[in-house]
């Protein structure tokens, strides 16, 4: 039989697909991040006495604090479907760039976390009647925010997944070097809450592109590195 | 089919592999025996280019490794002790999501011809999940084949099987993964080794030892040939 | 037995004596500041270990890509050095600041663009310590710590730019910007770019420490492998 090597972009929709129907059946990793995004929402609530005037302030950062959190759930998880059953050694094995893998991972990832958020802002906007939230700004911003800390939380996934401390160590790597991500989007989505001009958020944004695109670029270069031996 | 040169693999200060010399002939099935540690599992996932060698030529299929590691990998099947499958899929979900991997024209019809081919055709439908350990190594290496490679190399294909699930793998090793291929193995279980290699290599300390034809075994058998091997 | 360079036992000697006179500089030489009075002396010990704190940091992630290119250990052993180094200097920084923001901003710590991008490298720097410590292969221990270094390298220049979006109270010294400006007079520009020489040559006499320290770190399991064989 011949045989061609899959293009790049077949082969990482093929990851993709197998993720996502693997997912839509087992549910394990959404069902997880889901039920985690509450209870965290549901500490904030209490410990941050979420009344309307705190909630002016904090909103964003509770949001981003959630999806920051759920995310490294999922990611690990992720990550450690293809390490336990040497599935990770099954895609090295298929004749497609290594960096296939790493967006195909990436694309999952993102989907993941996406959906997650799909069911978290509709809900805290229910619960706590904040309308605001629903501007396409907001969710333009946590859009951006979450391709940049999925693109370096997959990056980083792939290599704790690897070491003897394994789900402990994904956060510790991934927070530090996600500050920027997180902080900007914090700051870009705060002040569209409190109905900034454009003008003003504009930094934070540009900040989140310039990072979005470096570590996306920077991903794609050394993820070889971290799965080769 | 594969030509090993003065193969050298370290890892950090250890040296795993000094200068391991090996070649197969198209159609050869070698079996690669050893103690624990002598370097046969680093050898193999060599061979299958998902490690890197420190020094030396290594040939799969007429191709070098690393450099032109893609085309070594569409010409080879790798089956090893862990099942490389996904068990939140279905048996056929599986077998498509390499046969895309690799790229595979009519996936469908191979899809179908490959799982008949490993027995759990009327088990398409069933998450692998639900599967015995012997059902996925046949499953393994229907994962394996889905793209008819050239070469194949099993690591260790029996861990963990009892004596039906092996003697049922055995039959799938030969007629669907060992037919027509070359074939390299790694085992610890000497009478199946015995059974279906035709070349025995022993590799001890980082180098083949000694390497003998199934032919040449006639007055002896393989745990004498073994044991004589390791004490030289 | 490999016995300690002559030109290092030189750097030793050199190193003890600079930081002597740089001592004897910033408390005695220098004048008192006006507005701040005493305090201010630690201002130079303060500019020269993060001086070469941040020297170790670009290092580290020059090496990283060093190391990834050509896989030669050595860049791996620079690597380490720069990080334990520098993270010893860093930590310096931070307690220096805040004995001078007591008195200075009444308060110990403020959560400003450089305390915090000081802080968050610290906090990379030993998620790099703890990454590495949970690997037993040296060459992918080697590999995941220089595209770990290579990462925390990148982030920190938009951690601090996304910083400085929130608040700023810390005097700026050289450059310019916003800010409250420090006015120097002529000795204390003695003081304080001898503080930067003084601590580079402390650096770099550390630096030459821990290679060296490395380097036999490696030759006696290199013995020990020779001995179980």
């Amino acid at each position: 039989m011949k045989t061609a090597s899959p293009s790049f972009f077949k082969a990482t929709m093929a990851i993709v697909q197998k993720d996502l129907s693997a997912e839509l059946r087992s549910r394990e990793l959404l069902s997880a991040m889901l039920v985690f995004s509450m209870l965290v929402i549901l500490i904030f609530n209490f410990a941050l006495e979420l009344d309307p005037d705190v909630r002016e302030k904090v909103t964003a950062g509770v949001l981003w604090t959630t999806f920051a959190f759920a995310g490294t759930l999922g990611l690990n998880r992720s990550m450690a479907v293809e390490k336990d059953r040497g599935c990770m050694d099954g895609l090295l094995l298929a004749p497609v760039d290594r960096s296939a893998i790493f967006f195909g991972k990436a694309i999952s990832n993102l989907a993941f976390m996406l959906i997650v958020e799909a069911i978290v802002i509709p809900l805290y906007g229910l619960l706590y009647n904040e309308t605001r939230i629903f501007q396409p700004g907001f969710l333009g911003v946590i859009l951006l925010g979450s391709i940049g800390y999925i693109a370096v939380g997959t990056l980083l996934s792939a290599m704790s997944v690897q070491t003897r401390t394994r789900d402990v160590l994904l956060p510790i790597l991934l927070f530090p070097v996600a500050v920027p991500v997180l902080l900007a989007s914090v700051k870009a989505s705060g002040g569209l809450l409190a109905g900034a001009e454009f003008a003003e958020i504009l930094t934070p944004l540009n900040l989140l592109i310039v990072y979005d695109v470096v570590f996306i670029a920077i991903s794609f270069m050394v993820f070889d590195f971290v799965v080769e031996e | 089919m594969i030509e090993v040169k003065k193969l050298v693999k370290r890892f950090g200060l250890k040296t795993i592999l000094r200068g391991l010399d090996f070649s197969v002939q198209p159609g050869e099935f070698v079996a690669l025996l050893g103690p624990n540690g002598a370097g046969k599992t680093t050898f193999l996932r060599i061979l299958a280019t998902l490690s890197r060698p420190s020094l030396g030529l290594v040939q799969v299929a007429g191709h070098n490794i690393p450099n032109q590691a893609a085309e070594v990998r569409a010409k080879l099947g790798v089956v090893s002790h862990l099942p490389l499958l996904y068990p939140d899929l279905t048996a056929e979900e599986n077998i498509r999501f390499y046969g895309r991997m690799y790229g595979i024209p009519d996936l469908e019809e191979r899809v179908t011809e490959v799982l008949e081919m490993v027995g759990l055709d009327n088990r398409r439908k069933d998450l692998v999940r639900t599967f015995s350990r012997g059902m996925q190594q046949r499953l393994a290496i229907g994962r394996a084949v889905v793209h008819d490679p050239e070469v194949m190399l099993f690591d260790e294909p029996y861990t963990g099987l009892d004596q039906d699930a092996s003697e049922m793998l055995d039959e799938v090793l030969r007629s669907v993964a060992a037919k027509g291929r070359t074939v390299v193995m790694t085992s610890h279980d000497l009478a199946r080794a015995e059974d279906l290699a035709t070349r025995f290599d022993i590799l001890s300390r980082g180098v083949i030892a000694t390497s003998a034809k199934h032919e040449d075994l006639k007055n002896t058998n393989l745990l004498a040939f073994y044991k004589k091997s390791l004490e030289a | 037995m490999q016995t300690k360079p002559l030109t290092l036992k030189i750097l030793d000697v050199a190193s003890i004596i600079v930081l002597a006179i740089s001592t004897y500089l910033a408390l005695v030489f220098a004048p008192t500041e006006a507005v701040m009075g005493d305090v201010q002396r630690v201002f130079y010990f303060h500019i020269g270990t993060a001086w070469v704190g941040l020297v170790g940091f670009v290092l580290a992630a020059g090496t990283g890509i060093a190391y990834l290119v050509t896989k030669d250990m050595k860049w791996d052993r620079l690597e380490v050095a720069a990080v334990e180094v520098s993270t010893v200097f860093f930590f310096i920084t931070i307690v220096l600041g805040s004995i001078w923001a007591r008195p200075a901003w009444n308060t110990w710590w403020t959560w400003d663009p450089r305390l915090t991008t000081a802080a968050v490298t610290e906090l990379i720097y030993i998620a790099f310590f703890m990454l590495r410590q949970g690997i037993e292969d040296p060459e992918r221990r080697a590999r995941f710590g220089a595209v770990y270094a290579l990462l925390g390298g990148l982030s920190a220049p938009i951690t601090f730019m996304v910083i400085r979006l929130f608040r700023t109270i810390h005097p700026i010294v050289v450059g310019s910007g916003q800010g409250e400006k420090l006015p120097l007079t002529s000795d204390m520009r003695v003081a304080f770019f001898f503080a930067l020489f003084a601590f580079t040559v402390i650096f770099i006499d550390l630096m030459w420490h821990r290679i060296r320290l490395g380097s036999l770190e490696e030759k006696v399991e290199q013995l020990k492998l020779n001995v179980s064989m």
